[in-house]
């Protein structure tokens, strides 16, 4: 394995470019290098860690698309201390980036195959980046399916582009919420109903899921007893995080490293531990 | 390797050549009611005629009948008090109009010489060398502090009660890992150290000391004594399919057991010479112009380790302990191809209600030979059953 000797632990100042209201307590963030024109490569799952001046440093997803690695964005929903900091921002602040860490959705591999994607809440957020990807190789690709659940329709991320994408004749959008007010007139009920709704060639299908792990955990069967096989399905895990990097020991996941080994594993690596309690 | 002998009053030469060539010389002293590692310039300030008295919860000094300066096994300090402290600054970071300036502060600045290691924390050294150096990211400070560093081993010419290094492969005797490696003898006057050498920089170091060759009464003077060591190691466990052994029994009623008894005070891994997690904090001064990011040591037995929005992974007791043992014993060596225990013993010696590693493995362990035989028995009742169904089987084949 080659090392890496820069300094991980260092953040980089990006400047908030635009700031973009997703939901009440979800924006999306894009960010320029302070430094100039450079870039930011990175693949689709993977992951920064930002830092908010002097409050603290918490592990976002980057949900802007890897072929303009110039505009680098991040959806982040307020939870707590470090989110509310950062949502709490202005465009021209500065905030820290270190990263991108972890491991990446399997775009690549899925070429040649149906891919059914499986997002729940803000777990669209690092999904954003493989739709990018296979929208602009779309005939690499057999079926494109995107599930997509929410709490409440006024939960919904992205909703322009869920309508762009919705409208095209070869991508397949379904979207659910929860519950939802009498002037809804979508699904309503959770994600893995709209499972038996698709079609796609099981053999030659890959799956890929975010959401909160229960929700990971029934798709997952759902997906499981459609044909699906173990090593086509790709999950993405969440745990504590400090460093980003292998070093402070927090994201273990059995003898996973979420940060390094994830966040997205292949079901089949992971299935003696996903859905073990407490692990 | 060359093999030589070194008199007892020639000690303090090697602590002051160490000394002139730039170390900062650490080694056991008495303080805080234990043996712990702390400057050493004197060899006066080592215990000597000193040694301790551990078990389950249990640490007492005593006194020896000899002069003997190493006559101890290890206290609660290890060596990543230097090598991991438990505070580090990382980084510093001042506002700077629209953007910010950070200062980084990786580089160690202090060379250090450790001397009295014993083999139990060489391999936990190198444990944490693993960890730290061999990954995709290296912790930087680590590296620089680590490279720098001299290794005086010292065998161990007793063994502790709660020592098991035997069982983990890890002592009496360091093997490796050393600039220069001793093993103290006493008989009658004679009082001298048997010194091997690990690495050219020690041969050199070594070279500037009065000293002699070893004759073969000498060698087998100390090979006496290791092997004694290795006869009186206070706890044993069974490591044998260790890995497979946890994985199989994430749901086990040991868990629940000792999790009456943890009081997850995070001890265990605050003694662990190998445990390495950390967290950070950022701090920053009320003008909010200057901030700080710090780097401290922290335990998987606090709520906060494994926190995510909405609640921690690891919420109870009996998860927390599971996660300690299993990622020592099991994990570490799918994550790092080694053991994350040297058997140093140190977590048994200092849980405030005596939890014991080994005898929860043990535990665990006898309930599979205890639920082994009750299956086998259960087999064999299920085989005399299909023996006397055996004339129905018929009822069942396919054509
Ligand atoms: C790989 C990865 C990708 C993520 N991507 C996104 C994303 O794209 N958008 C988004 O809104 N959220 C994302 N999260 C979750 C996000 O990191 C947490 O919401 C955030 O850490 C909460 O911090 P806080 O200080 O605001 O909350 P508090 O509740 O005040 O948290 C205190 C501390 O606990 C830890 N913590 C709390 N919740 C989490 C969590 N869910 N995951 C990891 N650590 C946590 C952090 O260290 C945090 O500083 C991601 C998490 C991971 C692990
Ligand atoms: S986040 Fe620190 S080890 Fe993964």
């Amino acid at each position: 394995m080659k090392s890496i000797i820069t300094e991980p632990m260092i953040p980089k100042p990006f400047r908030i470019h635009r700031k973009l209201k997703e939901t009440h307590d979800t924006y999306t963030i894009e960010l320029e290098s302070t430094n100039g024109a450079d870039g930011f490569p990175f693949s689709a799952g993977q992951f920064n860690m930002l830092y908010i001046f002097g409050v603290g440093e918490v592990p976002i997803s980057i949900s802007s698309d890897p072929s303009m690695p110039k505009m680098l964005k991040h959806t982040a929903r307020s939870v707590g201390t470090v989110t509310k900091a950062l949502l709490n921002l202005r465009r021209g602040d500065i905030l820290g980036v270190r990263g991108p860490f972890g491991s990446h959705w399997p775009v690549e591999e899925a070429v040649g195959n149906d891919v059914v994607i499986v997002a729940g809440g803000i777990g669209l957020a690092p999904m954003r980046p493989v739709l990018y990807s296979f929208i602009s190789h779309r005939d690499k690709y057999g079926k494109i399916i995107l599930l997509y659940g929410a709490r409440t329709p006024e939960d919904l991320l992205y909703k322009k582009e869920l309508e762009l994408w919705r409208g095209r004749f070869d991508l397949e959008v379904k979207v659910i919420v929860d519950s939802a007010s009498g002037n809804w007139r979508g699904n309503v009920g959770v994600v893995t109903t709209l499972i038996p709704r698709i079609q796609f060639d099981p053999l030659h299908t890959v799956a890929m899921i975010c959401g909160p792990e229960v929700m990971m955990r029934y798709t997952l069967k759902e997906l499981q007893n459609c044909g699906i096989k173990n090593e086509n399905i790709f999950v993405s895990m969440e745990r504590n995080m400090k460093c980003g990097i292998c070093l402070c020991g927090h994201c273990q996941f059995g003898p996973k490293f979420v940060c390094k080994d994830g966040p997205v594993f292949c079901y089949d690596h992971i299935k003696e531990l996903f859905g073990k309690r407490e692990i | 390797m060359n093999i030589a002998i070194l008199e007892c009053d020639h000690l303090q030469i090697l602590l002051d050549v160490l000394r002139k060539r730039g170390y900062q010389v650490i080694g056991p002293t008495l303080g805080e009611g234990a043996i712990v590692y702390s400057d050493l310039n004197s060899t006066a300030n080592l215990p000597i005629g000193w040694t301790d008295e551990q078990d389950g919860g249990t640490y007492r000094l005593k006194k020896r009948n000899d002069k003997a300066l190493f006559g101890y096994t290890v206290g609660p300090h290890s060596w990543k008090k230097y090598l991991l402290p438990s505070e580090l600054r990382l980084w510093k970071i001042k506002r700077n109009g629209v953007s910010f300036q950070i200062v980084t502060e990786n580089e160690a600045t202090r060379k250090f010489a450790f001397v009295g290691v014993r083999s139990c924390d060489i391999h936990a050294i190198s444990v944490q060398d693993k960890v730290f150096m061999n990954g995709q990211y290296i912790d930087q400070h680590y590296t620089s502090q680590r490279k720098d560093t001299f290794i005086v081993a010292v065998n161990c010419g007793k063994a502790g009660g709660t020592c098991f290094c035997v069982s983990m492969n890890t002592g009496p005797k360091a093997t490796f890992g050393f600039d220069l490696a001793m093993t103290e003898i006493i008989e009658g006057k004679n009082h001298y150290f048997l010194v091997e050498t690990g690495t050219e920089l020690g041969a050199e170091i070594f070279r500037e000391i009065p000293h002699k060759q070893a004759n073969e009464k000498e060698k087998c003077a100390a090979d006496d004594i290791l092997r004694k060591t290795a006869e009186q190691m206070g706890r044993s466990m069974d490591t044998s399919n260790i890995k497979d052994l946890f994985y199989r029994n994430h749901e086990h009623p040991r868990w629940n057991n000792v999790a009456e008894r943890c009081l997850t005070c995070a001890n265990c891994t605050m003694v662990c010479p190998t445990c390495f997690c950390t967290t950070v904090e950022d701090v920053t001064d009320l003008m909010s112009e200057h901030a700080e990011r710090w780097r401290k040591l922290d335990s998987c037995f606090t709520m906060d380790f494994s926190y995510i929005h909405g609640g921690s992974v690891r919420a109870s007791t009996k998860s927390r302990y599971r996660h300690w043992i299993t990622h020592k014993l099991a994990t570490w060596i799918d994550q790092f191809g080694t053991s994350g225990c040297v058997g140093c013993g140190r977590c048994i010696t200092w849980c405030p209600v005596a939890i014991d590693i080994t005898e929860e493995v043990h535990a665990i362990r006898e309930s599979e030979t205890v639920i082994g035989k009750q299956k086998t028995i259960v087999k064999e009742d299920i085989h005399a059953n299909t023996g006397t169904l055996s004339g129905r089987t018929s009822f069942f084949k396919r054509p």
